[in-house]
Formats: C-alpha cells, sequence, structure tokens
C-alpha cells in the first residue's frame, strides 16, 4: 500500500529554507480568525530573523482576500486558486501546500489548530518528511540557529515542553487560537503576490464534500462573553448546580476543566482547555480550579478572570484579575443571592445582550 | 452455548487467587471473575503480607513480588491522651530471609499475584460482576454475571467475593451481619520521603515497621489503629466495630483525623501527603461468625468466610491458607469426579483442623469481652499509662514505693475485685 | 470488509498525579490504559462489522505489555490484533511512529487486503492527532479526520458516506475505500462487552513481530533516528503577577464581585 512518497522529501535536508509561512484558513471566503492571529505571532518570528512573512491561500475565487492578509502583517501572500479549492479536502489542498513548500522552501511553517489545519499540516509534514508540533501555545526563534522553539503544555503536567526541529525544514507547528495576538488591520501595508497554479482535475478526486451544515442552534462556548468554568473542587455533581444556577443567572457559558468532564459531570463540548475549547471572554469565573497549566492555555487570555479558591497558593491566582481564597461552596450560594437581589430587585429579567 | 470450566473463583483478593493458581498449577481449566477494574484496585488491608501462608502457594515469592519492607520490628503502642507505653521487639533476623512478614501496597501486591496466577493458565476477567449463583436440582453449577450472554458454567464455583459475599448470601449460607460482627476500617496511604521514614522509624535502608495502637487511638472504642511503613509511605489506619462506633456516635473518619493529629503519632507523619483514602469492612466475627463454607458443587474462602482473628489482625494468612485448602480440596473432587458435599466437605475439615480455625475458636469470645467489657480499653490504658509515668519520673522516691503507690491506685480506681475479675476475663478471652 | 484499527496505550491520565516538586508525572500509580478515543475508534469498526459483516484487527506499536490494550480490543469486539515492538522503534515522534506502523499495515494488507483504517482522533497522552492522517499519506489513502458518524458504507461501489466535525457545524462527505478515519468520542458509546468476549480476550494472544517481521524497512526512518522533532527543555512557565485579592468575609467578597459586574453592565442588559 505504502506510495513511497515518504522518502522524496529527505535527501538534502534543506537548511538553506528561508521565510516565515502561515498557512491562511478560509472557509467559504472568510478568513479564520486563528490565521490572523499566527499573521500577528508569524511577522515577529520574520522580523527577528530578518525574512518575509509569507501567507498561504488556498481556495476557489479567493485572490481578493491577498490583501487583507497583507495588511494584518503579510509581506507576500502565496495564492493558489483552483474549482476543486472550492472546499477543503486533504488531497487537493495538500497537494497545494506541497507544491509551493516544494517550490519556496519556507524555514518555518505555521498552522492554525482547527480540524482543517491539523488535517492539511500533518498530511504535509509526512510528505516533507519534516518534524511537525501539535496545539502549541508559545512561539519564539532561536535566531542564530534559525531554531523555532514551538512550547506546549507537557502531558497532564503543569510544565511546558519546547520541541525543537533542528535538522529538517520547514519547521512545522500547529498553533492553538485564540493565543497568540493578531495586528491591528493596517490597510497601509504593502505586498507582494505569487500565484501558483495546480493541476488537478475534479474527476481525480476520491473524496467530494456533498454537504457542510452550521451548526447554529448550538451556541458555541468560545462566543460567550461570561463565562462560569468549574473544577473538581465543587466537590460532587450537585454542588455543580451553583455553577450552572450563576450562569444562568448571568446569562453565561458552562465550562468545566478536565477533571470535571472526565467525571461526566459535564460534556466534552463544556471542557475547557488543552484538550478542550480555548475562550477569551469578558469575564471569567474560575471556580474552585487549581490551574494546572492544560486549563489555563485555554482561558488565560480572558479579560477579566474571577477566581475563586480554597488554597491561597493555587496557580490560577496568578492569571486572575480578581483572587478570593475561600470556599467556593460558602461564598457561591452568597454570591447568587445577592446578584437576584442586585438585579431582579430591579423588576426586570437579566437577559443576555 | 455457555462455556464449561472445571472451577470458576468469584473474586482476585488474596483468597480467590491463592485458590485459583492452586488449581490451574494442578492442571484444571479455572475462570477467575473480578469486579474491579483490576485485581486489587478494590481491596484493602492494613498492609501486612504475612510470609509462611504466602510462602505456601508460591515458594520464595519474595525474590519477585512487590513487596514494601520486610517487617524488622514490631511496636505495639497501649497509648493515652499525651504519653504511650510501648512494647516490641525488633529482631535483625526478620531483615534476611525467610523473613517474618512483609508491608505490601494492595494494589501492586494483587496485581502481581493474580499474575502469577494468569501465568499458571487461570483466565482472569476484570470488571465483571457475578450476580448470582446458578443452582440446578439443588447444585451449584455456575454463576450468572452482568454482561450480555454472562452465563458460565462450572463442575465446583468459589466465592471469594469478599466480606459481604452477595452470593453466599443468595445462597442462604451467610445472614446478614450484626454490627458487631463486622468491623469498619479506615485508612490512609501518606506520602513520605525514605529518609524521613528510616529516621522516624529508627529504620536502616530496606527495614519495616508495624505499629498496633490500643487506648487513645479508638478513644476508647473496641479496635485497634495501626501505621505500617512502605517504602516510601505510611499506612495509617484505624479500624472499630460498627457497633462501637454506632454506641460512640462516631465517623470513621473522625477517627482518623483524631489519630493523624494525636501528639504521639503527628511527628511520624508529619510533612507527609496523602495519596489514597479507603474505607474497607472487615469480618471481625471470628469463630462464632464463620458461615456454611462448602455446599454441592460449592466452596466459599477468605473474608467471604469471614475467616479474621480480630485479635491478632490476621487476614490475608487465612485467606490464601484457606484457598489453598478449597484447591485441594477440588483437585481431589477432579479425581474422584464427584463434586457434591460429601466430597467438598473434605475442605471445611481441612479447615477446621487447621491453624485458622483454631485460633478462631480460642479467641472466640474475645470480641464480645471486650465489647462488654470496655474498661478494658477505656479505663486499664490510661492506668497503664500513669503507671509507667510514675515509675520513670525521677522525683526521689524509692522504685518500691512507687511500685507500692501504683498498686494503691489502681485497686482504688477500680477496686480490687473488680480489677482481678477484669484481669481473669482478660485472660480467659486471650489465653 | 477488512477493518484495522490503529490503538496506543497511554498511562491514564484520570488517576495520574504530578509530583509538585519536580513537576513530573507521578506514574507509580498510573496504570496503562487503551487510549479512550481508540476504544470509541473499535467501537465503531464494530459496528460496521455488525452491519456490513467482516473482519476486525487491532494494530499497535508500543512496549511488550501493550498486549493488554490489544486484549482490551478484542474484548470490544476485535477479530484479532498486532502489536509491533523493538527497540528500534522506541523515541519515535509521531513521523517515525506513522512510518513504523504504515509498514506494519503493508504486511497486514498482504495477508489480507485492507478496506478500512480506523484511528481514534488522537491520543490523550501527547494530543497530537497526526499519527493517523500520517499513515493515511504514506499508505497514499484519504485520511478522513475528526469522524462523527460513518453514514453509509457501500460495499460494491466501494464508497463511504461520513459525517466530519468542522469549525461551528459538520460536512457530510464521500470517499472511496480503503480510506483512513480518525473518530471523536462521540461517534458511539463502547457496549459492554458480552462475557464470550471476555473469555476470548482473556485466552487470546497477539501476533507480536518485531522490524525484522516486517518488509522494507529503511531503519534510519524509525524511532529517535527517525524523529525529526525532539524536546529541547521542559519549563514552568514565568508565573504571572496576579491580581488583586478581595478580602473580607464570603458576604463583601460576593459584593464585591457584583461590583465588578455592575462596572461591565453592558454584557448584560436589565430590562
Amino acid at each position: 500500500m505504502s506510495n513511497g512518497k515518504s522518502q522524496e522529501g529527505r535527501g538534502p535536508l534543506m537548511l538553506d529554507n528561508r521565510g516565515v509561512w502561515v498557512y491562511v484558513e478560509q472557509n467559504e471566503g472568510v478568513i479564520e480568525g486563528v490565521s490572523l492571529e499566527l499573521l500577528g505571532a508569524g511577522r515577529k518570528l520574520a522580523d527577528k530573523l530578518e525574512v518575509p512573512l509569507a501567507g498561504i491561500l488556498l481556495g476557489d475565487n479567493v485572490r481578493e482576500l491577498a490583501e487583507e492578509i497583507i495588511f494584518y502583517g503579510a509581506d507576500e501572500v502565496y495564492v493558489v486558486e483552483s474549482p476543486v479549492l472550492k472546499q477543503y479536502r486533504t488531497e487537493s489542498y495538500m497537494k497545494g501546500v506541497i507544491l509551493l513548500a516544494e517550490k519556496y522552501k519556507p524555514e518555518i511553517f505555521l498552522y492554525g489548530a482547527t480540524p482543517n489545519g491539523k488535517d492539511v499540516a500533518s498530511a504535509v509534514a509526512t510528505d516533507l518528511s519534516t518534524g511537525l508540533t501539535a496545539d502549541t501555545t508559545m512561539l519564539d526563534v532561536e535566531v542564530e540557529k534559525r531554531l523555532l522553539e514551538a512550547s506546549r503544555p507537557a502531558f497532564g503536567g503543569n510544565i511546558m515542553a519546547t520541541i525543537l526541529c533542528k535538522k529538517h525544514r520547514p519547521q512545522m507547528a500547529t498553533v492553538r487560537p485564540k493565543v497568540m495576538k493578531a495586528l491591528e488591520r493596517d490597510t497601509a501595508r504593502t505586498g507582494r503576490v505569487i500565484e501558483e497554479s495546480l493541476e488537478i482535475r475534479e474527476e481525480d478526486m476520491r473524496t467530494k464534500v456533498l454537504e457542510i451544515v452550521k451548526d447554529v442552534t448550538k451556541k458555541s462556548l468560545a462566543d460567550a462573553h461570561i463565562i462560569v468554568c468549574g473544577g473538581k473542587g465543587m466537590g460532587d455533581e450537585r454542588n455543580f448546580g451553583l455553577i450552572h444556577e450563576l450562569a444562568g443567572l448571568l446569562g453565561a457559558g458552562v465550562g468545566g476543566t478536565r477533571d470535571v468532564v472526565e467525571a461526566g459531570w459535564l460534556s466534552h463540548d463544556h471542557q475547557i482547555g488543552q484538550t478542550g475549547e480555548t475562550v477569551t471572554p469578558k469575564i471569567y469565573f474560575a471556580i474552585g480550579i487549581s490551574g494546572a497549566i492544560q486549563h489555563l492555555v485555554g482561558m488565560k487570555n480572558s479579560e477579566i478572570i474571577i477566581a475563586i479558591n480554597k488554597d491561597p497558593n493555587a496557580p490560577i491566582f496568578g492569571v486572575s484579575t480578581y483572587g478570593i481564597v475561600g470556599d467556593a461552596l460558602e461564598v457561591l450560594p452568597i454570591l447568587i443571592k445577592q446578584f437576584k437581589e442586585a438585579f431582579h430587585e430591579k423588576g426586570g429579567e437579566v437577559t443576555h445582550a | 452455548m455457555p462455556e464449561k470450566f472445571d472451577v470458576i473463583v468469584v473474586g482476585a483478593g488474596p483468597a480467590g487467587t491463592s485458590c485459583a493458581y492452586t488449581c490451574a498449577k494442578n492442571g484444571l481449566k479455572v475462570l477467575q471473575i473480578e469486579r474491579g477494574e483490576y485485581p486489587g484496585s478494590k481491596n484493602v488491608m492494613g498492609g501486612v503480607l504475612y510470609r509462611k501462608q504466602m510462602e505456601e502457594v508460591i515458594p520464595e515469592f519474595w525474590k519477585e513480588a512487590p513487596l514494601e519492607r520486610p517487617v524488622i520490628e514490631q511496636r505495639i503502642w497501649m497509648m493515652d491522651k499525651e504519653s504511650t507505653v510501648t512494647f516490641g521487639y525488633k529482631g535483625l533476623e526478620w531483615a534476611q530471609e525467610p523473613y517474618n512478614n512483609f508491608t505490601v501496597l494492595r494494589a501492586k501486591f494483587d496485581q502481581w499475584f493474580a499474575g502469577k496466577g494468569v501465568e499458571a493458565g487461570v483466565l482472569l476477567i476484570n470488571e465483571t460482576v457475578a450476580n448470582e449463583c446458578i443452582v440446578e436440582d439443588g447444585k451449584v453449577v455456575g454463576i450468572r454475571t452482568d454482561r450480555p450472554d454472562g452465563d458460565v458454567y462450572a463442575d465446583v464455583t468459589v466465592l471469594a467475593d469478599g466480606v459481604n459475599s452477595l452470593l453466599g448470601k443468595q445462597l442462604g449460607f451467610h445472614k446478614e451481619f450484626r454490627p458487631d460482627e463486622v468491623a469498619l476500617t479506615v485508612m490512609e496511604v501518606i506520602n513520605l520521603s525514605k529518609d524521613k521514614i528510616n529516621e522516624r522509624f529508627n529504620l536502616s535502608e530496606n527495614q519495616g515497621c508495624t505499629i498496633e495502637i490500643f487506648g487513645d487511638s479508638t478513644k476508647g472504642n473496641l479496635g485497634t489503629a495501626f501505621i505500617y511503613t512502605n517504602k516510601e509511605s505510611v499506612n495509617i489506619g484505624v479500624g472499630t466495630t460498627l457497633s462501637s462506633m454506632i454506641k460512640a456516635r462516631m465517623k470513621p473518619y473522625d477517627l482518623l483525623d483524631y489519630l493523624k493529629t494525636h501528639p504521639m503519632v503527628k511527628p511520624l507523619i508529619e510533612g507527609g501527603e496523602a495519596a489514597e483514602y479507603l474505607a474497607h469492612l472487615i469480618p471481625e466475627g471470628g469463630y462464632h461468625s464463620v458461615p456454611k463454607v462448602a455446599g454441592n458443587g460449592v466452596l466459599v474462602v477468605g473474608d467471604a468466610a469471614q475467616l479474621v482473628n480480630a485479635i491478632h489482625r490476621e487476614g490475608s494468612n487465612m485467606a490464601m491458607a484457606s484457598g489453598k485448602m478449597a484447591a485441594e480440596t477440588i483437585v481431589e473432587a477432579k479425581k474422584k469426579g464427584d463434586f457434591s458435599l460429601d466430597t467438598l466437605k473434605e475442605y471445611k475439615d481441612k479447615l477446621y483442623n487447621s491453624f485458622i480455625i483454631k485460633d478462631l475458636k480460642k479467641y472466640k469470645d474475645a470480641t464480645h469481652t471486650f465489647e462488654n467489657n470496655p474498661q478494658f480499653l477505656r479505663d486499664y490504658v490510661p492506668m497503664l499509662n500513669r503507671a509507667a509515668s510514675k515509675f520513670f519520673t525521677v522525683d526521689g522516691t524509692s522504685k518500691k514505693d512507687k511500685q507500692k503507690q501504683i498498686i494503691k491506685t489502681m485497686t482504688s480506681e477500680r477496686g480490687t475485685i473488680k480489677l482481678i475479675k477484669d484481669v481473669y476475663k482478660a485472660w480467659k478471652a486471650v489465653k | 470488509m477488512h477493518i484495522v484499527v490503529c490503538v496506543k496505550q497511554v498511562p491514564d491520565t484520570k488517576i495520574i498525579k504530578i509530583n509538585p516538586k519536580t513537576n513530573t508525572l507521578d506514574r507509580r500509580s498510573a496504570p496503562a490504559i487503551l487510549n479512550p478515543y481508540d476504544a470509541h475508534a473499535v467501537q465503531t469498526a464494530v459496528s460496521i462489522k455488525e452491519a456490513a459483516g467482516g473482519e476486525i484487527s487491532v494494530l499497535s506499536m508500543g512496549p511488550p505489555q501493550a498486549v493488554d490494550i490489544i486484549k482490551k480490543s478484542v474484548e470490544i469486539g476485535a477479530d484479532r490484533g498486532y502489536l509491533i515492538t523493538d527497540r528500534a522503534f522506541a523515541g519515535a515522534d509521531t513521523l517515525a511512529t506513522s512510518y513504523a506502523l504504515s509498514k506494519a499495515l503493508d504486511r497486514i494488507s498482504k495477508e489480507k487486503p485492507i478496506d478500512l483504517i480506523i484511528c481514534g482522533k488522537h491520543a490523550i497522552d501527547g494530543d497530537t492527532g497526526q499519527v493517523g492522517p500520517g499513515i493515511a499519506r504514506r499508505l497514499d489513502i484519504p485520511p478522513v479526520t475528526n469522524v462523527i458518524e460513518v453514514s453509509d458504507i457501500n460495499k460494491d461501489t466501494r464508497r463511504v458516506k461520513i459525517k466530519r466535525k468542522i469549525i461551528n457545524g459538520y460536512e457530510l462527505i464521500e470517499t472511496e475505500m480503503p480510506c483512513l478515519l480518525t473518530v471523536e468520542k462521540e461517534i458511539n458509546d463502547i457496549a459492554y462487552s458480552p462475557l464470550p468476549n471476555m473469555i476470548k480476550a482473556a485466552r487470546y494472544t497477539p501476533i507480536i513481530w518485531a522490524v525484522s517481521d516486517l518488509e522494507d524497512v529503511d531503519r534510519t526512518q524509525l524511532g529517535l533516528k527517525g524523529s525529526p522533532t525532539i524536546v529541547g527543555k521542559m519549563f514552568t512557565p514565568p508565573k504571572p503577577e496576579g491580581g488583586h485579592m478581595l478580602d473580607g468575609n464570603a458576604d463583601d467578597q460576593a459584593k464585591q464581585i457584583i461590583d465588578i459586574l455592575l462596572q461591565n453592565k453592558e454584557l448584560f442588559s436589565v430590562n
């Protein structure tokens, strides 16, 4: 079954590759937020290495997005357009990306850690026989050796691991959404657009996309302005009801830590952290959460973080804007009562804006 | 068509595994069913493994079993609120082969032991609950598990399903326990560095120590507390009969908390981190509580047969010995091709002729004696402490006078006649 | 239908503890388990087998003890299992892992052609999700990641319809067999295994292969040698400064939170 492809990319180690690339994910002509964030992060790396930053754009009739990519920080945009690229498919997108990478040889190549971003990156890394670091949350470069330092929380622990790819190029990483900061859109920026064409016919495609269904009923946690998140410190499933109650009053989303989801108190789509959602709401309540890195990476960029925990040394207080050292089971009922008084006394219902 | 085995063993604790292992070693086709995620996951034991009975199942097991430390010192504390009188023995002959006993972590040890069974040919199935025995024509012919297509048959079914043996109850072998027949033991594993353990318990490398505590550890309730040293952790626990707990309106965890903060105990475990908390029922009924242990196609072993010596805190050794005896009986029955009570009652005879029942018989009244005479722990332990304090305090009184004073206090506190009666009662109970 | 499920042995993260002083894993108390996503992958194969017939093989790479997760897979309903284990595989990153597994799949497909390969979305000890797509690439078959439903399998046309999770929804795609799926947990519930499966698994001895049992293997692509990525360093991130601690009793503290909420009233609308 082997196609023998895996050997091709090896041979020369391509250490003379230059340039920082960002895979720009667009869906139906809209650029995903994580791609803009990566242009911001990539800009810093490119400046340190004194190389251009390029955006990689694939799709059907997407050329006009190239300008946007430049406004958000790119010096160059490589565009591949084709009708077979109308919807994402590993087969066609991978071929487009490999074509560009083999021809223009970047040294660093970043992808958003979305389903499609991870999918294409994994395939590309296999063909280019290069290293790919998954779900990174910190990026830096060691300029002298031109090494990408891609860091991510190590399994389970309160510790980060920096992954290096010393002898293979490009150095690739997928990056968690909502961790990096996008630059301000600057329409004064200019850049170069390079177009390439892909020779694939629809008849040769093995995979067809029959239907795309946007699930609008299911409001994503990522869109909530306020999130109330509870941890194992809530004790048991019944006490966790207090989290639901407070969230209900605030019109907030409910989140839980990995422990809570594994204990079955919440379904997986409410999990916040490295293996769940990354969220950046305006107000984030962290209740009964000690603050393992695995959780912190999923919420620390929230605007206001209010933490309640018994242990004054809990790491959650390190990232919190306001902290309360106390028993959540004591504080929450009082908070709920006071909230009802403060808002409902005015005779109205609280609804979410 | 459900499969048929020679033997089904329900439970993978020391009794069940000792039985399953011995049967498999003798060429029988054995299925062993464990309800936990793995053997040991549901087991709690003070953590002392007796060498002799284990050795009879697996010779020289200490060369490969996951043991913590060989016990070279056994201490007994008679503890009062701010003092303790210590008896004990430390012997270096216990620090070398063949050893005397060991501290173990059950989760590790039981898994290893069950693994030996699997090596010997036992088919071990975890996460499966035996809901009932299948009984046909007055004979146990197999079990019904909680799984789909869950029936399975055997010539002999061995119940090693623990103190609260549901299958034993289903067969009418067991009655519900009286609260004074069951002790509740709560314990914690406290992580502590090797150096700290060696220093605090006065041990050298790879030496272990056990402390059994009477008196204030149980707030005068009937029961004992214990501290055992593992490699890098300490087991601390306390057990008392349900009935005394009900009488004293105590919760088991309160008792453990009380023990951990007791000034005699606290320095030993200070700075340690509690890693696990476990609670477990232990049959304490002794000789009076042993149920029917054999029937047509069925045998009962270990805790399920209430084989625990409450006074000496032995359980796993009896479990293993009984498991082995059951296996030997089954092997003989297989040769005869008869699995009726007539043949299987041989197990009962073995049991009653062994140290197990003899010991249980010897101490058969001990529990009740102590239960009905709380003064043994409540009054005499403090008295003993006061006596020791007086004796060892240097205050210019001669030793002879001190002894006089001590006797005088004791007799005046409880009265001479009563005291003599109590001593006689206690002596009778444990002689 | 011949379905192969790739499975991995991982430490049980529910039980695993972190030593707070060294920040490393305390593996003493962590038993190894079948990666939960892979259990769902095996269950997916069982459902397909029930509907379309065929047989299920599982494949794992790992230490010799990983036979346990193959047995676990047999409990769920796999017919047989292969473990590739060899010192030469040690230290593999995702690239070297997909290479080794693809070589084992080559051998399995020679014994019996493969129609479908199923993997879990990712392993809970690495969370990368890169091995599945890597295998598909090496075998040059279509990958379908983040699968939440296998809607239709047509054995005659050899095409399958699959629902795949994407940002804010899902897509229904059709592809040809053989293909490789990576499944989400929500694709199914693991059924409680029947007793005969449990007995079969307890008896089962997995097939074990070393590197020398595989054909056309370029040893430089295996294990540590074949892994372009290495762990450069481990570090505890600099402690953020932290915020303002709210004092007083629970009443005072709750009041201060209400004040914070009032300052951000734009987030609510009070009718």
